[in-house]
């Protein structure tokens, strides 16, 4: 194993996809220069038909690896910034979503839409979205959100060989973090499967992208107050694994849920919807969510900072439950 | 009808426009906001090197003659929309620099209460609706804007600006076939600055001048091949405003130029080696140009120092004013927007 960023493992999936299957290709925009570092090495050894640069017209090449995954080949499409998905929502909810059921299950269409959510470093409202909920409410897509190299790749290399469309949302926080990463093909994680982080046995922390590694500092921050807490990331969000979840809560008692999403029906809602449903019994506290407040991201960097979750309003979050 | 009556008819119209020639004090005003522009950027951009400014910045930089000679071409109360590569627009349509330096800095006073960054100057007091960063969607609202304003039987004329790779996006043809079909008063204004990013023009557009895409909505063009000249860029924009104004619909204005700085500062690896290419166009400065024709028409150099000084006292007091501002509260952050729940987020009062 060797220890690489976030961005490498990115371009380490995508490398050995590319080698691996000749029905894997690439697009998107400014891949060739590789303006983002995902694309590194890719040109001189795929070209630039397999590796190839889109002009700015989302909704035109997401539609088209669409049409190109329904005759079988398998688009992986560089959205660049999420923000920018919504240039292509058309094609995203209504022929990606929904052929495969509308048409009865005669075509599949097995895409990814990689994105990256960059914020948190004052690009403003309109570059700087989280928004795999609201794609959550969209029935057939498949959703994984890493929070380290390690599932990145692993996560990434599933996506790729899945036969139903999925979007990977690359969190940008995390792009330099580096981590232990197993090299060649076998490195897969299988959608569905969270993963515990740190066990532990007086809270739970179920937290998703940036959140995860936010969720760990304040673990061992109350740590020293002699609290033992656990952090489970469920890794993808479509499918979601409830059963590790619900184990985890079951144990504890008490959970808090990390999402730098807008609060009003992110995954942290869902997610303790589900709590809600299915552990009501264990639970010693109310749920609580630290998440984004349903305000846009400002420009201005003292507001943004405090309206993103953070290490300090997640200890506050878990001292509340645990007092 | 066919091509060339097509072509034909475009001409005549144009005919029928005249030709507005620029005064001198025209001459002195475009050199004005032009050094406006390029002190502005310059100075934001070695601030930011400094780090004082947050966020990307996407500097105009070598477009100045673009921005301001389209800008003078309109009344001060036409509407203008715009892009990310927002700092050039306002200044061309004569906006205080104060606010906008102020809004780079983040500061309270900014023209968008520091919400909006270097992608968004859009002085709204001036006739902007929107300087606008996801690439494209400026030009719909530019086609409402017409719509509603001679809706309102107010007749004013809207300029879009928006780049080579916006023509690239579905919106720029739905913009330009609703412009069209309503007969809206729109200037459609390309900076085609030859590049997206890393992606040249000469690879994404499959027509050789975005101009021609005009045809394709029977509506008139105009292209400027040297967007380095004022006053080339200042007639053909005045000859679109003139007829959008008269009730003659919308016209698309291709004009050539180039950005002499990267993509946009600070905003990951965005730098693209563009070679020779960009050291034949630093050759060719706009600022420079135009104060090279003013003086061979007046053979004096005086009102161009002044001109100067005067620039340079500007931008002093906008970055004093900017840097002297208070940050937003965090507060700040939940208005200008419908938001419920704010006060129960842990750690957050
Ligand atoms: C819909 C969308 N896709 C991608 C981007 C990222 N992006 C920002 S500016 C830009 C290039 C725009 O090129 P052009 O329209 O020619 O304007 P220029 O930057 O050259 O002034 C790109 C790709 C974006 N902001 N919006
Ligand atoms: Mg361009």
């Amino acid at each position: 194993m060797a220890r690489i960023s976030f961005i490498e493992s990115i371009r380490q999936a995508q490398y050995e996809e590319l080698a691996r299957d000749p029905k894997v290709f690439l697009m998107g925009e400014d891949l060739v220069a590789n303006v983002f570092g995902t694309t590194t090495g890719l040109i001189e050894e795929f070209g630039t038909d397999r590796v190839r640069d889109t002009p700015l017209s989302e909704n035109g090449f997401v539609g088209a690896a669409a049409g190109a995954s329904m005759v079988g080949a398998r688009p992986i499409v560089d959205l660049t910034i999420t923000s920018f998905v919504y240039v292509a929502m058309d094609q995203v909810c209504s022929i990606i979503a929904k052929s495969k059921y509308i048409y009865g299950g005669q075509v599949k269409l097995p895409l990814v839409l990689r994105m990256c959510m960059f914020y948190g470093n004052s690009n403003a409202a309109q570059h700087s979205d989280r928004n795999y909920p609201m794609f959550m409410g969209m029935p057939g897509l498949k959703i994984i959100i890493p929070s380290n190299p390690y599932d990145m790749k692993g996560l990434l290399k599933t996506a790729i060989r899945d036969d139903d469309p999925v979007m990977s949302f690359e969190d940008g926080t995390l792009w330099s973090q580096k981590g232990e990463v197993p090299e060649g093909e076998d490195h897969l994680i299988p959608l569905g499967l969270a993963d515990i982080k740190r066990e532990g046995t007086d809270a739970t922390v179920v937290a998703v992208a940036g959140g995860v590694p936010l969720a760990l500092k304040a673990a061992e921050e109350l740590s020293k107050d002699g609290f033992s807490i656990e952090v489970v990331d469920p890794r993808t969000l479509v499918p979601l694994d409830r059963d590790t979840i619900i184990r985890s809560v079951s144990k504890t008692g008490r959970v808090v849920v990390v999402d730098p999403a807008h609060q009003s029906c992110s995954a942290a809602s869902e997610i303790s919807a589900i709590i809600a449903e299915e552990a009501f019994e264990s639970l010693k506290a109310p749920i609580l969510r630290v998440t984004t407040p349903d305000t846009h991201l400002p420009f201005f960097p003292n507001g943004e900072k405090a309206l993103l979750p953070s290490k300090h309003r997640i200890v506050s979050a878990l001292k509340r439950l645990l007092n | 009808m066919s091509l060339f009556m097509h072509i034909a008819q475009i001409y005549f119209r144009n005919r029928m426009v005249d030709m507005e020639n620029l005064t001198l004090e025209q001459y002195y005003e475009g050199y004005l906001r032009m050094l406006r522009i390029r002190k502005f950027e310059t100075r934001a951009e070695e601030n930011h090197s400094k780090g004082e400014i947050p966020g990307a910045l996407h500097t105009s930089l070598g477009q100045e003659a673009e921005v301001v000679g389209a800008c003078m071409a309109l009344k001060d109360d036409d509407y203008m929309v715009g892009n990310h590569r927002s700092h050039g627009h306002p200044i061309g349509k004569n906006a205080d620099m104060k606010p906008l330096m102020a809004e780079l800095y983040a500061r309270k006073t900014g023209i968008c209460g520091g919400k909006g960054g270097s992608m968004h100057l859009s002085d709204f007091s001036i006739g902007s609706l929107g300087e606008t960063s996801i690439v494209g969607s400026g030009l719909p609202v530019a086609v409402g804007a017409a719509l509603g304003s001679n809706m309102l039987g107010e007749g004013r004329v809207t300029l879009c600006f928006f780049g080579d790779g916006a023509s690239n996006e579905g919106a720029f043809h739905e913009a330009l076939n609703l412009a069209a079909i309503w007969n809206l008063p729109v200037v459609f204004l390309c900076e085609n600055n030859g590049w997206a990013v890393s992606m040249p023009a000469s690879k994404a557009v499959s027509v050789e001048n975005i101009a021609d895409r005009a045809a394709a909505y029977s509506m008139r063009s105009e292209l400027v091949t040297d967007g380095q000249d004022f006053e080339s860029v200042y007639i053909a924009t005045k000859r679109a405003v003139d007829t959008a104004r008269a009730g003659e619909g919308p016209t698309l204005v291709e004009v050539k130029t180039y950005r002499f700085a990267e993509h946009a500062v600070n905003m990951g690896r965005m730098l693209v080696d563009r070679g020779e290419e960009l050291e034949e166009w630093l050759k060719r400065d706009p600022v420079e140009i135009l104060r090279i024709k003013i003086n061979e028409m007046v053979g004096d150099e005086t009102r161009l120092k002044e001109i100067e000084e005067q620039v340079e006292r500007e931008i002093e007091d906008a970055l004093e004013f900017a840097k002297q501002s208070d940050f937003p509260d965090v507060a700040d952050a939940f208005d200008d927007v419908y938001s419920e729940r704010v006060s129960d987020f842990y750690g957050l009062s």
